[in-house]
């Protein structure tokens, strides 16, 4: 299954489903750094909210999209995790490491918001 | 109480297919959410090494039932290249597939009992447990 991905201003706002397949995620890897060009967006948001199992390869898979979308110029952040899908990750041993993480969809928002509002008041220099 | 399924593994669909099949025998047992999702992640790791390994074995699912405590058993088998260091498998961090070499040591803490036996050229058969708090 496609995840959807909203375009919304200058973000992607990707909506992870629950039940995610490898090649799912390699999916999504692909429209989000394909869309991320065409829209010239400056972020990418991954909402992992209905997410119900972070196994090894949706943490790399996750890890190389923000890494790969900070290559090209925007940043990605993550949001949603529930808190059973992130203890399950700590036993696991996954850690994210350098990827950005919020709350949820509008903590994520908010993020991107505040970054605008301090590039424009840095413009009026 | 000997409810079991059988699930073939052949593609990454059937990772899934896995996970879902015990979510739903898993059910009638006092699991929480965090639980439950503990045991699908296990699964996952579990059945993905089938898929990247062997390319192909299946993971069995068994309700079980000791003194008044009821659990489940996962059971994922292959006859695929075996494992030719056990021990080294199951260090944080080893990997011989470029993957992040977390997947037996992990599933090992994800679940209450985890037993491997590998024999190189003959399979991997990983036996693990969860049981009701």
């Amino acid at each position: 299954m496609r995840t959807p991905i909203l375009k919304q201003g200058k973000l992607l706002i990707a909506s992870v489903q629950d039940s995610m397949t490898d090649a799912d995620l390699i999916q999504l890897r692909d429209d989000l750094v394909s869309g991320v060009r065409r829209h010239r967006s400056v972020g990418v948001i991954v909402d992992v909210t209905l997410l119900d199992v972070m196994d090894s390869f949706a943490a790399r898979m996750l890890r190389s999209i923000a890494q790969m979308i900070k290559l090209l110029g925007a940043e990605a952040i993550l949001v949603g995790i529930q808190p059973e899908v992130a203890f399950s990750m700590v036993q696991l041993g996954l850690t994210l490491e350098g990827t950005m993480t919020a709350l949820d969809l509008e903590e994520g928002l908010a993020f991107f918001a505040a970054k605008e509002a301090a590039e424009a008041a840095g413009d009026d220099r | 109480m000997t409810a079991e399924i059988v699930v073939p593994i052949r593609s990454d669909a059937d990772i899934l297919l896995a996970r879902q099949r015990a979510r739903a025998l898993a059910q009638p047992l006092k699991f929480s959410t965090s639980e439950l999702t503990l045991i699908a992640t296990a699964i996952s790791e579990m059945a993905r090494n089938i898929v990247t390994y062997a390319g192909k074995g299946e993971v069995l699912l068994r309700l079980e039932r000791r003194a008044a405590r009821s659990g489940i058993t996962i059971v994922a088998r292959d006859s695929g290249p075996g494992i030719a260091d056990i021990a080294r498998a199951m260090e944080d961090g080893f990997s011989t597939s470029r993957g992040l070499g977390l997947g037996l040591p992990g599933s090992k803490r994800l679940m209450d009992e985890f037993d491997i036996v590998s024999a190189v050229g003959r399979g991997t058969t990983i036996t693990m447990t969860k049981w009701e708090r």
